[in-house]
């Protein structure tokens, strides 16, 4: 048999999804944003929503996302993405915008925008990637860094009493009423990915229907900050992350109606 | 009705797509006047109270880029804030209006009204170099007039505009002729219009649009910066707003602005009353800032005094636009408090007459 025979569009069980451009990723080898921005493209992909969505771009490893997605893209300032979806949302109510941050941005900076944005239910898709350090600007405790974790700033390791602790964000979100779908996934194997898919899928569904905020938490590897190799840093992560950051769904009621206040009369 | 009910009205008649905002005195009046107004129901423009400053300018950002026309307002505490997203607008390119109806300070200062953000609304506020276009109403019918126009400016150039006022004209009641109501462009409008940037969602007839002000190639991001300046320096040539009250035979000249301006023009008639030949430049963009009728005056006039509620900031553009050519001082007070005719009088006879 010649390769042409093997390279021929009847034998393709795989390739790459059509959202994806061409520009070459500038992640690391081994880290996780790679697999969360195909996923990504291919939910988009599959949903024939291209022409809808607009993405929002955080600071941090994943502040290039528009270069890689063929959506409409907003870079947002350091923390701000939710704000900003927000805002796309409530002025074009027939498109749905989805922020991509990570837990440098989301979790700290970003605090209040990603609570209130929640909150209040707006109809969005939250991408939030957690490997529990900043990737971006050297690796730096994050305030999702696991205690007794090396990092540039918490060289001996994080230790509550100086520098508190890790922030289990995604429970707090999964409180909040806007909010109608929280889950926490990972990308480390096939079976995780599917995963995955399956849960920003839904996330967007939920979006579209309108049924509020949508917030998937993806936790992920940073090899390079974590100075490990790939293999390993999967391991790491199953190992100390899953232990804290539970993967599966922390909410789950898009088919049910949101928790009901009764209101003041006036 | 009052300077800030004004300033909701007219975004509603304007065609406003969305206003995002956060209580601050004195401007409150603002989001409050829409709340009650329920422009929803009328035309389809979203109202929403944010969370901080910080994300009311960033709905801004976020509106703004999808090609929409938005607008927030805030006093001088609250502009603070929004430092950041205002350099993030002007260094993406996008379109949209700011209101500041300033108080004193520094720091928490007053609610005392103030021009003493002068400098942080016409050199920049926030980090790199660029400039807004900036609009000092001096009436009520200036606050509703200027946002109309400050929306045209903001969308001509693709730039953010800023009506800088105080709590004397936001708080102040005054009758005003409303413009008529001018429809809310549909989304197809958006996309004809600003489809070519704005982020309306990719279709398989254009490219991707993207809204960043980040460009790490420095030789490009000098390229932006060349083309912001040539941005500003058009403004400077085409934009200048200026108001001249009895420029013709005066010798010594009053500059002001705002409701520094309504105080000089009264300030005049009671110096002419003493025989001294007054005249009032009103700047009415400060950015651009009316350089060429300053230049021109500061040949016919003995001096100049620039009277502001500030430790003196415009007068630095004044004594640059005079080229030091004559003598330019200030005069103002300080911290929310506004002065009266008479002191302007006597600081115009004791700096520059017996001076």
């Amino acid at each position: 048999m010649e390769l042409k025979d093997i390279i021929n569009p009847n034998n393709l069980v795989y390739e790459k999804p059509k959202l994806l451009t061409e520009n070459t990723m500038h992640y690391c080898p081994g880290c996780s944003h790679g697999v969360t921005h195909r996923l990504l493209a291919e939910v988009i992909e599959d949903l024939n929503i291209q022409d809808k969505t607009i993405g929002v771009s955080p600071v941090g490893c994943a502040v290039f996302a528009y270069n890689y997605i063929d959506v409409d893209w907003v870079e947002a300032a350091h923390g701000r993405a939710p704000a900003i979806a927000t805002a796309i949302s409530r002025t074009n109510p027939d498109k749905v915008a989805f922020t991509y941050q990570g837990d440098g941005d989301l979790a700290s900076i970003g605090a209040a925008e990603i609570m209130h944005a929640c909150n209040r239910g707006e109809n969005i898709v939250v991408i939030f990637v957690n490997n529990a350090i900043y990737g971006m600007t050297g690796g730096q405790m994050a305030p999702t860094t696991l205690l007794g974790q090396a990092t540039a700033t918490t060289p001996n390791g994080r230790n509550a009493e100086l520098n508190g602790y890790p922030l289990r964000i995604t429970e707090l979100i999964a409180q909040l009423p806007g909010t109608s779908y929280v889950t926490r996934q990972s990308v480390q194997n096939p079976a995780a990915i599917r995963k995955c898919k399956k849960a920003i899928t839904k996330a967007f569904q939920a979006a579209l229907d309108k049924k509020g905020t949508s917030f998937v938490e993806v936790v992920s590897t940073c090899n390079m900050n974590w100075k490990m190799t790939p293999v390993k840093a999967n391991e790491w992560m199953e190992a100390n992350m899953f232990p804290f950051y539970k993967p599966g769904d922390l909410k789950d009621s898009t088919k049910d109606d949101p928790e009901s206040y009764t209101p003041l009369k006036n | 009705m009052k300077g800030n009910e004004v300033i909701a009205e007219a975004a509603i008649r304007c065609g406003c797509d969305g206003y995002f905002g956060y209580p601050i005195t004195p401007q409150s009046e603002v989001m409050e006047t829409l709340m009650d107004r329920e422009p929803w129901n009328e035309t389809g423009m979203v109202v929403l109270q944010a969370e901080s400053e910080i994300a009311s300018i960033n709905m801004i950002y976020g509106a703004a880029a999808s090609g929409k026309k938005v607008f927030t307002s805030s006093s001088s505490p609250g502009i603070s804030l929004m430092a950041e997203g205002i350099s993030y607008l002007a260094g993406a390119e996008l379109p949209c209006l700011i209101v500041n109806v300033q108080r004193g300070g520094p720091g928490l200062g007053t609610i005392q009204p103030s021009q003493a953000d002068y400098f942080q609304s016409t050199k920049g506020g926030g980090h790199g170099d660029y400039r807004l276009i900036v609009l000092a109403p001096s009436s009520v019918q200036e606050m509703n007039d200027f946002v109309d126009l400050g929306f045209k400016l903001a969308f001509k150039y693709r730039n953010p505009a800023m009506i800088l006022t105080d709590g004397v004209i936001g708080q102040m009641m005054e009758k005003v002729v409303l413009a008529d109501y001018v429809p809310r462009l549909t989304d197809e409008e958006v996309d004809q219009k600003y489809g070519s940037w704005a982020t309306t969602g990719r279709r398989p007839n254009r490219q991707r649009n993207i809204i960043t002000s980040l460009e790490l190639d420095s030789g490009r991001m000098e390229q932006n910066n060349i083309r912001f300046q040539a941005k500003y320096a058009k403004m400077e040539e085409e934009e200048v707003l200026y108001e001249e009250i009895q420029c013709e035979d005066a010798e010594y000249l009053l500059v002001a602005f705002g409701s520094s301006a309504r105080i000089c023009q009264k300030a005049v008639d009671q110096a002419r009353e003493k025989g001294i030949k007054v005249g009032l430049l009103r700047p009415i963009t400060l950015f651009p800032f009316p350089k060429k009728p300053i230049a021109a005056l500061a040949k016919r006039v003995k001096g100049m005094l620039v009277v502001e509620m500030n430790a003196g900031q415009m007068v630095e553009d004044v004594q640059l636009a005079a080229e030091f050519a004559i003598p330019v001082k200030y005069f103002g007070r300080l911290g929310g408090i506004v002065p009266s005719p008479a002191e302007v009088v006597e600081a115009l006879e004791q700096k520059l007459i017996r001076g």
